[in-house]
This record gives structure tokens, C-alpha cells and sequence, in this order.
């Protein structure tokens, strides 16, 4: 029981994770799971708690038990004591001071991370801040490679979202043409298949890395289905650079994706048999999202922000390529509006970045929350600040397939734009060496000017026949300058 | 005064970036730069060549954008023209001398159904105690069951959806129920359901299986889109790995026709193997579009 007097009024919290979820900023889900703080008072009774909570507290403590939970098992199994030993003998506020402090540099959160919990990670992130979430996030840069690299500093990638809502090949290459154009594509171009039939998958699989091949770049792709699915297409020789799957941060979450941490560790082994990776063999793809484990009744009581930071816990045991939240695509139940959405998406990046991953978030909304397009720019462009290592490029930031708005290829240059960010090494090349950009990374196709590339066969036929749409004589009018 | 397409966005071989050559704009060297593969988009809905100013949106695919947004944002708060889709649904079942039972969740307005996906799954007290007087007039079969499918209909997140998807499915997967001599049960529209509230309804009328038609979240490009959640032995307290789900049903989607003729399928595998979702594996053909899917 931790208790806390503020005046003459008088808190209790009878557990750890009730002290947890009631120190964490508003939020729908928590209230919709009963745990939140019935008060903004007793909100922050509970941050002055948990400030003075040692960091201890969480490996004695384990909020959700670890003879019921492998999530918790890996994460204290696994727990590096040498590397907690700079922070060992802090309180959650020590830590946020400590990790604002210029002592803090992009080095020592590299060596602390082993030693950080996705709990102490969570508390701390508690009592920051926005602008401490990204103050701290912007000295973190986790690199992972694969055919590009992902996470050097002054770098955002995108990955290219194709999706389709009936998976038609055309449609998806008529998708994967506009991103590559719009410089995007570098963290991978990944697309969400609408079925997990194993044909449909390897049929996708086979589609992007023909475009891939045909045109040299240098990306990997992806297929976002089961693990299994996966593990069943590589089995039959399918072309698979990286293998995807939701995961949260619960074993009973995980079991409702039908997946557990041995069925991950099956299907690392299967891609890394393939040796596919040039640069480097980071082959897993991980995707999160807050209020996974509360609508799948397994939460256990902890609050969604903290297992959110589990989820990456279990990311980091599979050295993974790409890890990123989605974070407003649940809905307002669990994320209620522009304002919430964009507080989890700066904690997730934040929480994320310190457990040590390369962590990317796909800033986007659905038709039922209240945010709009403005939101999701204040959030884009904070996680650009915060060094977010990539975003999603969706054209015109509609998913006609997932039926959610996400960013777009635009608001991927908008970033590197206004930011002075530039795409991954091995693409920026490719970019420019096929005339997309120019060395400054400007967008250097004139106004109506042909693309650079031969389209693919699938492609072609309409493409001649319709060609006439596009009005003659203003190659040399606008653009490159 | 401009007049606007009805679509939200402008008839495929012209788009916000192509426009008619206006002379001013040629001759002073026009901010815009427009994409030489706006023809790609005969191949999807997708927002591709939009063109850019600098590195941002033409104005007019940008002002597109937000037409989308706000009539998906209408769409989600549109309230049911009930009269129209009863009319329709009791004309429907009326022939096979169905009674259309008109049934509430828990939730008590639009507002609460947003944020308390909980009380949308289950029925109040009143719908939950005429189903159970219904299903209580039934004979029980060997099994104990009395029906072997209930079809719910639930308004979901789009009522549009549901207003204009609804009865042409039905029109079309009717006769294929008909033909597989399924005993269906009376059917109900629930008021500000969710997906489980087909758990609830179903368990009450003692069905092998139930079809849930519900409005799904609506998207820019498809406000209107119907889904079906089937579920074999409905009960409360199951989760999502146990149904089996057709998405995007609407015209300009999956056809509702065609979606009936999935749903048959599926319901006919369903009730043969005595499960659904997950282990109710989709190996049907590869034929395009719409194949049925487990929702992860």
C-alpha cells in the first residue's frame, strides 16, 4: 500500500500497478478497463508516488506475475544487472533527471538500455513530459540493418504501404511506383495483404520482390501476415526478406494473435536460414499498439501505456529490423482523440528508443476518433524532432484497404524537408542515381516529365494507351529547380 | 461557385494534378508540379499522382482530402432512416414468415457506444428477456439447438452501410439458405451493437451459428461498407480468433451477391466441421477479391 496526503485530502494505492495506471496521463482505454484515476488530483498524488518509487521496486515487484506470463519471465529472466548498475539506486524521478541530464548522452542510453525494464521505461515516462520525451528520445539512435539502415542520426525512413483492399497485383505496383517516385520505400516497402491465404501472401511476395529486383533497390519487403503464414511460405520457397507479426505485451495478448515467444524465435530462425539481408541480418518486423491486451482481456490490471512497453520488451529479445506502434488505428475506446494519440505516440517512441529498439510509429487516426489531418502533423512532425527512425507512406495518407487515415508520401518530405532529414544511405543513392532526386534530396522530376524507370509488364499496356492524358511540352517547366 | 464531383475525388483520368491548360499558369512557370503516371490510376482507388507544390499537396488534392474526411466523419454519426431499412428487411423475411425482432444493447447513446465497446456487446435486460421468451415457444432439437443460423444486424460504426447494403445481401443469400434447408432463427436489429452482441443474441435463440451484418469503421474512400461476422456456437465471451469475417461489402467492394455466396460457403464448411474462425481454414480458389479471412 503506498499512500500520499495533499492538503487534507488523503490517496491511496493498494499495488504497484494500480499506482501505475493512476499516475498515467488520460486516457480512454485505461477508463474503459476501470483502472484509470477517478481525479486529475489523484492523477497526480499517484506521479508524486511513483517520482519517489525506487527503481527496484520493478524487478521485486513484477506487475503482472511471472509464474503466469512468459512476457514477464523474458523480461526479469533477461534483465542485464551490470548494465542497470549506473541507475540502480534511483527513484523513477532520479531517472527522468538522469536521463535529461547532459550526462545522459546518445552512449550511455545505449550501454543503460539492457538494464532498463519496459516498466521502468513506462514509470519514468509517467512523469515527463512531452517535450521530455523527445528531448530524450532525440539522443537515442538504435540502428538496424538489413539491405538499407535504419536509425542513424539525422536519417527518416519510410516504409512504402501499398495495401490494396482486394490485394490486385496492378493496384499494389501502381501504389509501389508512386512511393518510390515520392522517395519513399526505405525501410521497407510492406504491404498488408487482405487475406492471410498463403497463395495471396506468396503471389505478394513474389510481386514486390520482382519490383525490387527489376529495379536494383535497395529496400527489403514484407508481407504483413501471420508468422506462421510466413514460416509456411518460406518453407515453399518464397522470396521473404522479413517476417511480421503483432505482438503485445502479455502472454494471454499474444495468445489472442495466436502467437507465443518460441513461435517468434521459429520464425527469426527461418528467415535468418535464408541469408537474405547485404547489410546486415536484422529480419524481424514487429508492430504494437496501446489497448491490444485490454481488448483481449488480458491485461491483467497494468494500465495500456506500460504493457505497450512490454510489447517492445518482447520486440528486443529478436534483434528485430522495425518496430513500430500504430498508435490511433484501435479506435476511441482506448485512444479518445487528437490529443491522447498524440501523447502515445510520443511515449511509444520514447519507451521504445530507450528499451534499445529502432523504432519507428505510424502516426495516423480512424474515422471515429476526433482528430483530423492537423493532429496527426503535430505529432509527425514532434517524432521528427525526436529522431523517430521511420514513418508510414500510404499515397495520399488513405489506406484503402485498412480503412484509416496514416501519413503520406508528402508528409514524409514535409519532414526530411523541414527538418533536414535525408532518406537511408543505400536508398538515397538509389534515388538519386535513378533520377527521382537530386543530391540534395530534392524532388528533381519536372512537371509531367516521364519516369526515369520502365514500368513493369503489368503495368505497361494501359500505361501507353493512356498516355496521352498528360499534356505535352511542360517537361522543362517547374520542378527540378 | 465551383460545382464538385460526387465523388470524393475526381474522375479517374483527371486528376487534381492534371487540370485543363490554363494559359497564365503555362506561361509563368505554374508552382505545381504534376506526376506523367496519372494513368496508373485506372488501377486503384489509392491516392497516387496527386502532384506535388514544393514537396506538399496540390490544393485541390489536399481540399479533396478533407471532403473524404468529413463525409466519413458524417458517416459515422448519421442516424438510421429506420422506417426505409424496416420496410425493406420486413418485406424480406416477412415472405418466409419471420418476424423482424427490433432489439437495444446496453448502450444508451452514440457517445458511449464510441468508448464502451463493452456495453455494445451485450444485450440490455428487455431484448435479452423477449429472446428468451422466443426461443422458449421453440421445440429443442437432438442437439438442444433450434435453429442452425441467426442472422443480427447491427447499425456498427456506419448506418449508411447498413442502410444500403443490408437488403440487397440478404435479397441474394436468402435463397442460398433456403436452398442449404437451413432453419433460420427470427432475426433482430440491434440498436447500437457490436460485433458480440451476435454472441448474446445467438446464445439466447439457441442457433448453431450466427451472421452478424454490421456497419464497419468507415473509410475515405468507402463509408458505406457492410461487414459479416460469422461465429459457429455463439456464446458470450468469445473472442475474435473464433469468427470468421467478410469485409468490404458494397457495390464498388466485395458485391453483396458475391459476399452471399461466401457467407454460404463458409456457413456451410462451419456447420459441417462444427467450428469457425481461425481453424476454419479459407481454401477456397484464389478468385480476386473478397476471399474470406480470420480476423487476427
Amino acid at each position: 500500500m503506498r499512500t500520499c496526503t495533499l492538503g487534507n485530502r488523503h490517496f491511496s494505492f493498494p499495488s504497484l500497478a494500480d499506482l501505475m495506471a493512476k499516475a498515467t496521463p488520460h486516457r480512454s482505454g485505461d477508463v474503459l478497463a476501470g483502472i484509470a484515476a477517478a481525479s486529475a488530483e489523484e492523477r497526480v498524488a499517484a506521479q508524486l508516488l511513483l517520482a519517489d518509487t525506487p527503481l527496484t521496486a520493478f524487478l521485486e515487484d513484477p506487475l503482472v506475475p511471472y509464474e503466469a506470463d512468459e512476457v514477464t519471465r523474458l523480461i526479469i529472466d533477461t534483465h542485464d544487472a551490470p548494465a542497470f548498475a549506473p541507475v540502480r539506486y534511483m527513484t523513477v524521478g532520479q531517472l527522468r533527471e538522469w536521463l535529461l541530464s547532459d550526462q545522459a548522452d546518445g552512449s550511455a542510453l545505449r550501454a543503460v538500455a539492457p538494464g532498463l525494464t519496459p516498466e521502468m521505461a513506462a514509470a519514468v515516462s509517467k512523469v515527463m513530459r512531452n517535450q521530455d520525451l523527445v528531448l530524450v528520445a532525440s539522443k537515442i539512435h538504435n540502428v538496424s540493418a538489413f539491405r538499407t539502415t535504419i536509425g542513424l542520426p539525422g536519417r527518416l525512413a519510410v516504409r512504402l504501404q501499398p495495401n490494396h483492399p482486394t490485394d490486385d497485383p496492378k493496384g499494389v505496383l501502381a501504389s509501389v511506383i508512386d512511393g518510390l517516385a515520392y522517395g519513399s520505400g526505405d525501410a521497407c516497402i510492406g504491404i498488408n495483404p487482405a487475406t492471410d491465404n498463403l497463395h495471396a501472401v506468396t503471389r505478394l511476395l513474389h510481386i514486390l520482390d520482382d519490383v525490387r529486383t527489376r529495379y536494383d533497390i535497395p529496400t527489403q519487403s514484407c508481407v504483413l501476415t501471420h508468422v506462421t503464414t510466413t514460416i509456411e511460405a518460406i518453407a515453399k520457397g518464397a522470396p521473404v526478406d522479413l517476417v511480421f507479426q503483432s505482438i503485445a505485451g502479455t502472454q494471454a495478448a499474444n495468445a489472442s494473435f495466436g502467437v507465443d515467444l518460441a513461435m517468434l524465435a521459429e520464425g527469426r530462425a527461418a528467415a535468418l536460414s535464408l541469408a537474405r539481408g547485404t547489410r546486415g541480418d536484422n529480419v524481424m518486423y514487429f508492430e504494437t499498439g496501446q489497448g491490444s491486451a485490454l481488448s483481449a482481456n488480458a491485461h491483467h490490471g497494468v494500465d495500456q501505456q506500460t504493457l505497450e512497453a512490454r510489447a517492445y520488451g518482447v520486440a528486443r529479445a529478436y534483434a528485430p529490423f522495425l518496430v513500430n506502434t500504430v498508435v490511433g488505428f484501435i479506435g476511441p475506446e482506448y485512444l479518445y482523440d487528437g490529443k491522447q494519440i498524440i501523447r502515445a505516440g510520443l511515449e511509444d517512441n520514447f519507451c521504445g528508443k530507450l528499451l534499445g529498439l529502432p523504432m519507428g510509429v505510424d502516426v495516423c487516426y480512424t474515422n471515429h476518433v476526433e482528430a483530423d489531418q492537423n493532429d496527426m502533423d503535430v505529432l509527425l512532425t514532434m517524432l521528427g524532432v525526436a529522431g523517430c527512425a521511420y514513418i508510414m507512406g500510404v499515397p495520399g495518407a488513405d489506406d484503402i484497404m485498412l480503412n484509416y487515415q496514416s501519413t503520406s508520401f508528402h508528409d514524409a518530405l514535409y519532414l526530411r524537408r523541414v527538418l533536414g532529414l535525408r532518406p537511408a544511405p543505400e536508398f538515397e543513392k538509389w534515388l538519386a542515381s535513378v533520377g527521382f532526386f537530386d543530391a540534395g534530396m530534392r524532388p528533381s522530376l519536372a512537371d509531367g516529365a516521364p519516369l526515369p524507370l520502365d514500368l513493369p509488364p503489368e503495368l505497361t499496356e494501359l500505361a501507353d494507351a493512356d498516355a496521352t492524358d498528360i499534356p505535352p511540352g511542360t517537361a522543362n517547366c517547374g520542378g527540378a529547380a | 461557385m465551383t460545382t464538385r464531383p460526387d465523388k470524393t475525388r475526381p474522375d479517374k483520368p483527371r486528376s487534381p494534378a492534371v487540370r485543363p491548360a490554363d494559359p497564365v499558369a503555362e506561361s509563368a512557370a505554374s508552382p505545381l508540379t504534376r506526376d506523367a503516371w496519372a494513368a496508373l490510376r485506372v488501377h486503384t482507388d489509392a491516392r497516387i499522382a496527386l502532384g506535388r507544390a514544393g514537396v506538399s499537396l496540390p490544393t485541390a488534392a489536399c481540399l479533396d482530402f478533407q471532403l473524404a474526411h468529413a463525409r466519413a466523419r458524417d458517416a459515422v454519426h448519421l442516424p438510421l432512416a429506420r422506417e426505409e431499412l424496416f420496410a425493406g428487411l420486413e418485406t424480406l423475411f416477412g415472405a418466409l414468415g419471420l418476424p423482424l425482432l427490433e432489439l437495444r444493447s446496453r448502450v444508451r447513446d452514440r457517445q458511449e457506444y464510441l468508448v464502451r465497446p463493452d456495453l455494445g456487446r451485450r444485450l440490455d435486460d428487455d431484448s435479452s428477456a423477449r429472446l428468451h421468451a422466443a426461443a422458449a415457444k421453440g421445440a429443442p432439437r437432438a442437439d438442444g439447438t433450434l435453429y442452425d443460423l441467426a442472422i443480427v444486424i447491427a447499425d456498427g460504426l456506419s448506418t449508411a452501410a447498413i442502410q444500403r447494403q443490408a437488403v440487397p445481401f440478404l435479397h441474394a443469400f436468402l435463397p442460398l439458405a433456403a436452398a442449404r434447408g437451413l432453419a433460420l432463427a427470427p432475426p433482430c436489429f440491434v440498436d447500437m451493437g457490436r460485433v458480440a452482441v451476435g454472441d448474446d443474441a445467438g446464445q439466447c435463440l439457441k442457433a448453431k451459428a450466427v451472421a452478424v451484418l454490421i456497419g464497419e469503421r468507415p473509410g475515405l474512400s468507402s463509408p458505406d461498407s457492410m461487414g459479416i461476422y460469422m461465429t459457429h456456437a455463439p456464446s458470450v465471451g468469445l473472442t475474435d480468433e473464433r469468427r470468421n469475417c467478410i469485409s468490404n461489402i458494397r457495390p464498388e467492394g466485395f458485391p453483396p451477391a458475391q459476399a452471399a455466396r461466401t457467407l454460404d460457403y463458409l456457413l456451410g464448411k462451419s456447420l459441417a466441421l462444427g467450428l469457425s474462425g481461425v481453424n476454419l481454414k479459407d481454401d477456397q480458389v484464389l478468385d480476386g477479391a473478397g476471399a474470406p479471412a480470420a480476423i487476427a
